[in-house]
């Protein structure tokens, strides 16, 4: 069976080349980079090298990047350690209501901390409204962060004018970047920001590797305890492997950028022109420019995106949902409610995220193999064009009716 | 993550559909995840000649609804009052657990598909059969089932309100 992976934005497979450098140094410089014999060096003189490529990837200074886990360790070390650093215990930050978890989270738990967090909105295309955030700074506010390409529905955020116009305020702002950097050009001088998180396996690298990006000056605790590597911020003995690994695959991303963003922009367009010929009722979420080249996030009407994704995987195709069935807490995605896309719309959210080893002819087949399980589920299904949509609120009326 | 069961439900799902001239309609929300699930009845001598459902929902609802179809049809309408989601998810080789309210929502459009053809009887004077039926599934010792089903349902409205 023809099998097409069109989840990049969940992760995507290792680059070839980039599986290469991981097990050269698993195998062979597979020193401990804080050993002083020749081993140790190799792997620091590495890693350090790895820095400076990874660096070059978002235009900042190779000192200024900090190893991690990847891009949840990163959110987390940002916000928690700007937040320890810069109050004791208490204070303000301003986020957004579409961030990731990683994000949301941390600002949730700073928040049973004593901190205040303030979620800003978000319009229907998913943007944050930059007079907004501004508006929201506070004399204790201490961090805003705000993503910059969201990992649902691709849109990409003004972070530009968001850090601006922090600047003027003296608050220093944290953009996850994920999902944008090495998929777009990302700058943090051009962007103003003082803290990014970066990941690897969005971009052709390994899971369990990513960095956090600190303007020189900022003020940040560590949140892992118990060594002095990465000059004292993140403790625990370099990931040589995963970290050479992640510079490849940065060097690759740059290198190839161009050609990437065209190619798999040229098959979301030929996918999103095909899927609306082809199937009526079909929403596109998120911006319809400010956007991921990749990602094509619709809401397809009256039906319920877990079937739909069991259905393709049925046939071999790969994607996902932010409908409520496919989440294991049972809501529906918290950016497409921010977005205020109503709940039996959210229902039927498909995200197809296209790489760099996707074609034309995958593109072709799933658009042979979708519409059909479309129109099946539809033909099975009590909402329709025309139809009464009846929400759970019908079903309560139901529900007292058949109890009286 | 389902079942042989629930995927072979899923893919060729039994009885799809409406019945225009149902003699019982039995339509539900899920409270939990919003989705919609409507179930046709018709009753020919006291059992359910026919059934057909339509879904809006996951694979386990859509899975469920084709389930409790096969299981109903050509029982006696205490019998299918008698089905509850456990039932349902036992006959499909068991649910996820955070699937198992999609089950409710099956068992319970069925039982008011019941209700509301019981409604219409009563309504239009034919009392005997609805008393009968009363009485079977409150009968000690049968009605465990039915009761374990209520008892669900009943949960599930408190917690919409
Ligand atoms: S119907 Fe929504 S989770 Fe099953």
């Amino acid at each position: 069976m023809r099998r097409v992976y069109l989840d990049h934005a969940a992760t995507t497979p290792v680059h070839p080349q980039v599986a290469k450098v991981a097990v050269q140094y698993m195998t062979e410089t597979f020193g401990n980079p804080s050993s002083i014999h020749c081993f140790g060096r190799e792997a620091r003189q590495a890693v350090e090298g790895a820095r400076a490529t990874v660096a070059s990837l978002i235009g900042a200074q190779p000192e200024e990047i900090y190893f991690t886990s990847g891009g949840t360790e990163a959110d987390n070390l940002a916000i928690q350690g700007v937040a320890l650093a810069a109050a004791d215990g208490r204070g303000h930050i301003i986020t957004s209501q579409v961030e990731h978890h990683a994000v949301l989270h941390t600002c949730e738990f700073l928040e049973k901390r004593g901190f205040d967090v303030t979620y800003l909105p978000v319009d229907g295309h998913g943007m944050v409204d930059p007079d907004q955030v501004a508006r929201a700074i506070r004399k204790d506010t201490v961090l805003i962060t705000v993503m910059l390409a969201n990992n649902e529905v691709g849109t990409i955020q003004p972070i530009a004018d968001i850090a601006r116009l922090a600047r003027e305020k003296g608050v220093p702002v944290h953009t996850d970047a994920v999902q944008a950097a090495g998929n777009i050009p990302v700058d943090v001088n051009r962007l103003g920001v003082d803290l990014m998180s970066l990941s690897s396996h969005k971009i052709y690298g390994p899971k369990g590797t990513g960095a956090l990006y600190v303007r020189r000056g900022t003020r940040i605790s560590p949140t892992v305890h118990g060594g002095a590597h990465e000059r004292g911020l993140r403790a625990g003995t370099e990931n040589v492997p995963g970290i050479l690994a992640m510079a490849k695959a940065s060097e690759l991303a740059q290198a190839e950028m161009p050609q990437r963003m065209a190619h798999v922009a040229r098959l979301r367009d030929r996918f999103l022109k095909g899927l609306m010929e082809k199937v009526p009722d079909v929403r596109l979420n998120g911006h319809p420019t400010a956007r991921l080249p990749n990602n094509a996030s619709v809401s397809v009407l009256y039906v319920e995106g877990e079937s739909v994704l069991l259905n393709l995987d049925l046939q071999g195709i790969a994607a996902s949902s932010g409908s409520a069935c496919t989440s294991g807490r049972l809501e529906p995605s918290h950016v497409l409610v921010a977005m205020g896309i109503p709940h039996d719309i959210s229902q039927g959210s498909l995200r197809f995220s296209f790489g760099r080893g996707n074609t034309e002819e995958d593109v072709d087949y799933v658009l042979e193999v979708l519409p059909s399980v479309i129109a099946r589920l539809r033909a099975m299904s009590p909402l329709g064009p025309g139809k009464k949509q009846a929400g759970p609120a019908g079903g309560r009326a139901g529900a007292a009716r058949g109890r009286g | 993550m389902y079942s042989e069961k629930v995927m072979e439900h899923f893919t060729n799902p039994r009885n799809v559909g409406e019945i225009p001239d149902a003699d019982g309609v039995g339509q539900v929300g899920n409270p939990v995840c919003g989705d919609i699930m409507r179930m046709y009845i018709k009753v020919r001598r006291g059992r359910i000649a026919d059934i057909k459902f339509k879904t809006f929902g996951c694979g386990a609802a859509i899975a469920t609804s084709s389930m409790v179809t096969e299981l109903v049809k050509g029982k006696s309408v205490a019998e299918a009052l008698e089905i509850s989601n456990r039932t349902v998810a036992e006959a499909l080789g068991g649910l996820p657990p955070h699937k198992m309210h999609c089950s409710n929502l099956a068992a319970d459009a069925l039982h008011r598909a019941i209700q509301d053809y019981l409604g219409k009887k009563k309504a239009s004077g034919a009392e005997g059969r609805g008393a009968r039926v009363g009485t079977r599934a409150g009968r000690p010792g049968r009605g465990g089932a039915a009761k374990q089903g209520r008892r669900w349902s009943g949960r599930r409205t408190g917690a919409q309100t």
